[in-house]
Order: structure tokens, then sequence, then C-alpha cells
């Protein structure tokens, strides 16, 4: 088989994972060395379903001896299957890399053997590009559930990122879909990243120059839409790995249709787009807004309201917290308006040392005014001519494609006809979250 | 103290030449009504001054500038420099004027007309920058790597660094169709200069395979239940496209 149809085959079966960051780590170039690493991260292009490209993603091969249900390269799949050798991929991402396509790699592999054999080949692979090819740049390597402890410290050593897919966040869905891992299989080997990485922070205070295991620290990934599990139990996952692991990310990937299992939803599902960005715009909140996600869900709301985003959500339920003086209020409360963000938030600190703020000056630092003028006060007054009506909120909190599907399907944000309702939980008047999901992914 | 006046300054298009026009309004007290450069020469009805770049007057601008802001500002200031906007030129001697005025606190008072506007400027300068990180490829040609762009803006001195950095072992050369020059680094050596045209030589057998394959595997990539095109064009403007390998003709 040619390199190019191998490439289409790995690269076929690499591409549900959703990260493709290059962030996290920043290393000056290395004389006689090929590359370096910014620290934010470069997106080389985008892709037709509008994903960043930033790695060559691939896997090393995409035969497997699991029988994940949800995964395209399951044993019981009948797809073609290929196999990269190490020089191939290690020619391949050098060549890639002169010629400013990518920042490096992403590395991960089906399970060919034995856990360990897969891991060897990984490395194999990496010590290549970076002994042979002096490679400097980008490497993220997924760990292979199962290896041997000893591979995931010599992977660690030749990678930036280290990432264990979760991709199920409870334990029942994991027996469930995925009978050959076992819960211990994947949280083991994230412990011992988390741990490497820090023992590698307080190594580095002794030996400067000493390798640093994972410098751009660690990551994972869940499934959204394959199992019942919500919300709710999502995001306290993930607050967990946050807070307990030190993770840097935690991504989400829409589950879409690979197998016809009966266990899985039916293979006319289209992928749950509008969760996974609700559950992006909540780990965002969770990483940057001070928020917890006690605040955001309960036992009783397990789910995020479709209609609006879940900062938007907070607010309109705790406006007794507001409005907020924009010249006096302190930067977490700033934070917690809708419309204003964290660079805005910022701009607004700098900007009231020289100046009493106005809504004109508001809008230059790059306050969304529709949005935030419901919350906020400039010197005690609120925003000439501003209307407090539950229609005229509710219209500027959703976004504007929301907006038009709703009202093509007969909502509307008018007094005659049927109304939203933000204050009450009159659930029977609302389009319910599969309609919404529906009417957004065009299926209706 | 500085009145509004019919003038209009032209300078050499120089920054030299345009910290003398500062030192002119600062000398006579006055704001010229705008200012014409090599770049931006229009007919005008207005009386015109024109402004003889001397290096000595540029020096002295430019060392109480300095003293006056943060480095960070001042480098904002460069940055708009470079900008293709045509009112730069009037935006940053106001910008300058201020900061005589107001010292290192300039850069906080971002209500401020004039220092909105040298920000916003010098951010889509900077963000363009950006963008020739991301969106810039090189053909390999007889081992030297060479790369075509056409930026609105001046963005060869700033990508500089992270390319001679990245590709410290090997030689390159992008050329800046838009503004006629040429980056180069070879022998851990750049040179910025100009050039007026670059004739490229046919892609040999590897290039060509090296293409393909990245084509096939950006094609690959997307998930086609998610297939978004609204998105990719907001995060990769259309403009970009043109220069992409990714959207090159599939070359047998």
């Amino acid at each position: 088989m040619d390199i190019m149809d191998k490439l289409k085959i790995l690269s076929d079966s690499a591409k549900y994972d959703a990260a493709c960051t290059s962030s996290g780590v920043d290393r000056g170039g290395v004389d006689g060395k090929l590359g370096n690493a910014a620290a934010c991260g470069i997106c080389h292009s985008f892709a037709a379903d509008g994903r960043c490209i930033s790695l060559l993603k691939v896997l090393m091969t995409n035969y497997c001896i699991y029988d994940c249900k949800y995964c395209i390269n399951r044993k019981s799949n009948d797809v073609p299957r290929a196999r990269f050798t190490p020089d191939e991929l290690a020619e391949l991402t050098i060549n890639f890399y002169k010629r400013n396509y990518i920042e490096g790699l992403f590395l991960s592999s089906g399970i060919i053997n034995n856990p360990d054999y897969t891991c060897e080949q990984m490395i194999e692979t990496l010590s290549i590009i970076r002994n042979k090819y002096k490679f400097n740049g980008y490497i993220h390597a997924k760990t292979i559930p199962g290896c041997d402890p000893e591979l995931i410290s010599r992977l660690g050593m030749l990678a930036d990122r280290m990432s264990v897919n979760i991709e199920l966040p409870s334990q029942e869905s994991l027996t469930k879909l995925a009978p050959d891992k076992s819960k211990n299989a994947i949280l083991l080997p994230m412990k011992q990243i988390t741990t490497q990485i820090k023992e590698n922070t307080t190594e580095i205070v002794k030996y400067k120059s000493a390798p640093k295991f994972a410098p751009a620290g660690q990551s994972t990934q869940m499934i959204i839409g394959a199992t019942p599990d919500t919300d709710f139990q999502i995001m306290r996952l993930t607050e967990g790995l946050y807070k307990k692991f030190g993770l840097k990310r935690v991504f989400y990937s829409a589950y879409v249709p690979v197998g016809d299992s009966k266990l899985l939803p039916s293979v006319d599902t289209k992928p749950p787009l509008l969760r996974e960005h609700r559950l992006y715009q909540a780990d965002w909140l969770l990483r940057f807004y001070g928020f917890e996600v006690k605040e955001l869900l309960d036992e009783k709301n397990q789910n995020f309201n479709p209609l609006l985003d879940p900062k938007c959500n907070w607010a309109v339920q705790h406006i007794d917290m507001f409005p907020v003086e924009v010249n006096s209020a302190p930067y977490e409360s700033l934070l917690r308006v809708p419309g204003i963000g964290v660079l805005s938030a910022k701009r607004i600190l700098l900007a009231r040392k020289t100046a009493k703020l106005d809504y004109k000056a508001l809008k230059k630092l790059g306050v969304v005014l529709k949005r935030a003028q419901y919350f906020i006060l400039c010197c005690g007054k609120q925003i000439e001519g501003l209307k407090i009506t539950e229609s005229a909120v509710m219209r500027s909190l959703i976004s504007e494609s929301n907006i038009k599907t709703l009202e093509s399907n007969g909502i509307s944000f008018g007094n005659e006809t049927r109304q939203l309702s933000l204050f009450d939980d009159n659930t029977s008047s609302e389009p319910t979250l599969e309609d919404l999901r529906k009417c957004i992914t065009g299926q209706i | 103290m500085h009145n509004g006046t019919d003038i209009i300054y032209s300078y050499d298009g120089t920054f030299d030449g345009l910290l003398c026009c500062v030192f002119e309004c600062y000398e006579k007290k006055e704001m010229p009504c705008g200012i014409h450069s090599p770049e931006n020469d229009q007919l005008t009805l207005c009386e015109v001054r024109e402004i003889i770049t001397d290096t000595h007057k540029a020096e002295r601008v430019k060392k109480s500038v300095k003293e006056k802001v943060y480095p960070r500002t001042y480098y904002d200031i460069e940055l708009c420099f470079l900008s293709c906007n045509p009112d730069k030129d009037l935006v940053i001697i106001k910008f300058i004027i201020m900061s005589f005025k107001f010292g290192a606190n300039v850069y906080s008072m971002l209500a401020d007309n004039t220092v909105n506007a040298l920000f916003t400027i010098s951010k889509n300068v900077s963000r363009e920058a950006h963008y020739y990180k991301e969106f810039l490829r090189f053909s390999v040609y007889n081992g030297v790597l060479v790369s075509v762009i056409e930026p609105k803006n001046i963005v060869l001195p700033l990508i500089k660094h992270h390319y001679a950095d990245r590709l410290n072992s090997e030689s390159f050369m992008i050329f800046d169709k838009t503004h006629q020059m040429a980056l180069t680094y070879s022998e851990k050596k750049t040179e910025i200069f100009p050039v007026e045209e670059l004739e490229l030589p046919e892609a040999d057998e590897e290039e060509i395979k090296y293409r393909n394959l990245w084509k096939q595997f950006y094609n690959t990539i997307g998930i086609k239940e998610r297939y978004n095109p609204k998105c990719r064009m907001n995060l990769m403007p259309k403009r970009y496209w043109k220069q992409l390998t990714e959207y090159s003709e599939l070359i047998k």
C-alpha cells in the first residue's frame, strides 16, 4: 500500500479526536534543530467542518484488538486497515512541518498485538522524529490504555502533551460500550502523568536543562451523546479533572454515529453539536470565569438550557445580583455580566483608572452592549431608553441564529402569539431540547 | 494647544519622516488636517507643506517618546506604522502628542478616540501578522523554502523572527507580492529588501508528492456530518485561500 492510501485511512480514522491544539509550551528554536513551539498554539488551516488543523493527526495503525462499540476502528467493524512504519511517519511529519502545513504531530493508535507493543511503536516513531530529524516542534501523544507505566514515562519524555481519553463519563456506560477497557486502565495512566508532570516541575528547579516530561500538560476527551449521561455528570467529572488531576484541557466530541449497535443512538442521529457547544461554553466558565459546576447545574436541572448560553442562563436566574456599576465593580463581578468577557473586563479595569466610563466608552472597549445593557450601570445610570421587558431581554440574550430558527418554527418574540417564557418554568410552551437540537442541525 | 489647521503635511513615507511631522506639529503648536506620503497621495485643495526628513529631529522625538511611554506602547506605535490604513499617520501623530501630555498613562485611556484608533490599528496589523504564521505555505525548490504572500499590511518584519527561529537550520524566502519586498534567511542571517517580481521554477516530483499528500490529509480530516463552511470562513478568511496548498489544483 502506498503512503497516500495509508494517510487517507489513518487520518480518516483519527478525525473523531477533537483535540488539535498545539498550545501550552513556549520553546524557542535551538541551533541545528528544526522547529519551535508557541505557547498560544498556531492553527495552520481549518477543515470544511470549521475545526482547526494544527497538528498532523493520524493513527499509527487502525488495526485494533478491542471492540469498543462507539469507535470506528473496533475489531468487528469492516473497514480498510493500514499501518505506518515509524520511518514513514517521521518523514511525513518533517516534510509537512518544513512547508509550514502543521505545528507538529498528534499521534494515537489502535491496539496492535498488545498495549505494550503498540506503545513501543509510537516511542520508536517519536524517537526518530526527535533524534534523527532533530525535531524541536510540538508532539501530542495519546497513551495506550493498559500499557506498562515505564513505557508511558518514555513516551512522555518525547512528547509535549499527553492524553488519555476517558471517552465515556460513567463506569456504567464504559462497561456497556467499551467492555475491554476498565476505569482503572484509564485513570491509572492519568494519575501517573499528573504525578510525573509535577515531579518534573520540582526537578527543573534543580536542573534547568533536565529533560521535561510532557511540558504542555495533559488533556482528555469525552464523547457526548452516545450514552444517557447528563451534562451535570459530564461537568462534575470535568471539574474534578481540572482540580484533582490538573488537566490542561477537557475536550468534548459530539458523537457521530459509526455503528448500528442497539446500545447506541441510531445511525441517522445528527451529532449533538449545540450540546457540545454548551459544554465548551461551560468549560470556559470553569477555567476563566471563576464559576463552579454547582452554580450552573444541579440534581434538578441536569442539562444546559438549549436557548441560553450557560452564563446568560446563570445571570437571569440571579437577577438580584445585578445591575453592577462598571466604574467600581470588582473584576469577578464584571466577569459575570453577559456581554463582558475576560478581555473586556480587563480593559474596563485599565480604562477606568484614567476616566469615568460611559456606554460609548464601553462599546470601544469591546463590551457587547446588546447583552450587557440589562445588567450594568454607568455612573449610576442605565443606558438611555432601556426598556426591560421579558421579550426584549430574551431576544438580546438568545443568539441570532437561534432566534431565526425559532421564529421559522412559529415561536415569536412579539406580544400577540405564543411567547417564550424566561422567568416561569412553563415547559409546555417551550420547544423541547430535542426539537431545538433538530432545528439547529436542520432536521426539521 | 494644538490648533486644527487646513494644512496638509507631506512626508517621504519613512518612520523617521513621520516623527519629523510630529516635531513640526509640536514646534508650531498646530495639527494638520491630513498627511500625504508616497503611498497615500491624493489631490487636494488644501495647502500642502513638505516636511523634510531630518534624522536628528527624528531621533529627538523618538527619544522623548520612549522616555514617556511603556516599551509595549512604543511597539504599538511601530505596529501602527506598518498598517495599510490611510489614517494611520495622523493617528500616530495625535497619539504621540497626547503621550507628551499624559505620559505612560496614555495606554490606559482606551475610551479616547485617538488611543482607541491606535490600538485598533495595531491590533489589526498584529492579527494579520499572526495569520501569516498560520496560513503561509512553503514550497521546496532545490532545498530552499519559498513562499509568496499578499498581505494588506507590511508583515515581513513581524514574522521574521518567528520563521528564522523555527527554521534556523534551513534557508528560506518569503515574497510579499503586495508591497514588492522579500524576506530572506540563509546562514543565520535575515534580510528584507525590495523585489519587483519573483518567478518560481517548476515544482519537482518530491514537492508535488507532499502537496498532494497534504491535500489528501486536508480533505480527509473534516467530519462531513459537521460540515460548517461559515465557521471555516470566519476563522480562515477567504482572501488567504489563494496561496494555500490545500486549495491549489491537484497535480498528477
